[in-house]
């Protein structure tokens, strides 16, 4: 049996020794409980938007396609994990230096892998990812087919003998005549 | 009976699936730098900030690279580990100190014991990034070429170092 790993991220505020391991319930009610006192913090973080709104707005919308490696389900532009943070860093200032989208895009999967994309690669290793749905669905359709052919060719060789007709009419109470 | 058996074959499919599912850590991402050259650093010394350490050093050895912080818990769960292997003389462990404060830093190797040949000290976490560091501790293996052979993200506990990481140094030292 293998373990559950434990996993830590760097501290929340610089220098502190606040354990990123924590339930995240628990995290969520620091974060409200202490929101006021870290605005002054993020005042001070959030200078670069002032500095550059074009180049924080094209961040924001590259890194919302982009995961954070701490907090899985959450998007890099939207997470509050350390690590997010210093990789918007690293995003803005590669923007800065004048690299394309792709660019950027490239550096993160070199070092972090297509996990980081929201939406992979199309690839021999992601095919089955990609088209394993239609495959599915072609398959279901293909089956459905030939489940509905087999069973109209079933109930058309069907056809009554002249006795069975004949039960048939005398059940309903007919003089016998087909109509 | 015939028209049951896709059915259950189906349903014996799916939950292999989900039982499949339930043992995956989703917590463990592939590196893309497994096979890759180690990502070229020189960063200052704890022990001595003039200095500086860089994998460029340890060309011709096999070494482990251990990304640790003063304020990661489970750094605190693998330290005896570490002391523990470095006694045995096995094969060198290089820190990197990763987003901490050097001070903190140091108290905690002069409380606790210091495995580490040097630490290196990566302040601001860029070099982390270049290692795709995500969650610390995280070890690599790295060859006589400079190569990372491997990557654990956790602590390390006896298990997977007697397993995985002890056999692999082996191989790479022949």
């Amino acid at each position: 049996m293998r373990k559950k790993h434990n996993y830590c991220e760097p501290p929340f505020e610089k220098g502190g020794s606040f354990r990123r391991c924590v339930p995240r319930a628990v995290t969520a009610l620091l974060i409200c409980t202490f929101s006021l006192a870290s605005l002054a913090v993020q005042a001070g973080e959030a200078k670069p938007l002032a500095q550059d709104p074009v180049l924080e707005q094209r961040m924001i919308k590259l890194s919302e396609d982009l995961r954070c490696l701490v907090c899985q389900n959450e998007s890099l532009a939207g997470s509050h994990a350390d690590l997010a943070e210093d990789l918007r860093r690293e995003i803005r200032e590669q923007m800065r230096a004048g690299k394309s989208d792709e660019e950027v895009v490239a550096y993160l999967t070199q070092r972090y892998g297509d996990f980081v994309l929201y939406k992979p690669p199309v690839k021999p290793l992601t095919w089955l990812l990609w088209f394993g749905p239609f495959a599915l669905l072609a398959g279901a359709a293909g089956g459905f087919y030939v489940y509905f052919k087999r069973r109209g060719e079933r109930l058309s060789d069907e056809s009554l003998s002249e006795e069975e007709k004949k039960r048939v009419a005398a059940l309903l109470g007919n003089d016998g005549n087909e109509s | 009976m015939k028209r049951f058996l896709i059915p259950l074959a189906l349903f014996i499919v799916l939950v292999g699936f989900l039982a499949r599912g339930l043992k995956l850590d989703p917590h463990e991402v592939p590196s893309p730098l497994i096979g890759k050259p180690a990502p070229a650093f020189s960063l200052p010394l704890l022990s001595d900030p003039a200095r500086r350490f860089g994998p460029a050093e340890m060309r011709g050895k096999v070494w482990l690279l251990n990304v640790w912080a003063s304020w990661c818990a489970s750094c605190r769960q693998e330290h005896e580990t570490l002391l523990d292997l470095v006694q045995r003389g096995i094969v060198p462990v290089y820190g990197m100190d990763y987003k901490d404060q050097p001070a903190d830093a140091q108290a905690w190797l002069d409380r606790l014991g210091n495995p580490y040949a040097a630490t290196a000290v990566d302040r601001d976490g860029r070099v982390g990034i270049d290692f795709g560091v995500y969650g610390v501790p995280e070890t690599y293996v790295i060859d006589k070429t400079g190569v990372i052979r491997y990557k654990l993200t956790g602590p390390l506990t006896r298990e997977n170092l007697e397993d995985k990481i002890l056999p692999l140094v082996r191989e790479l030292k022949k």
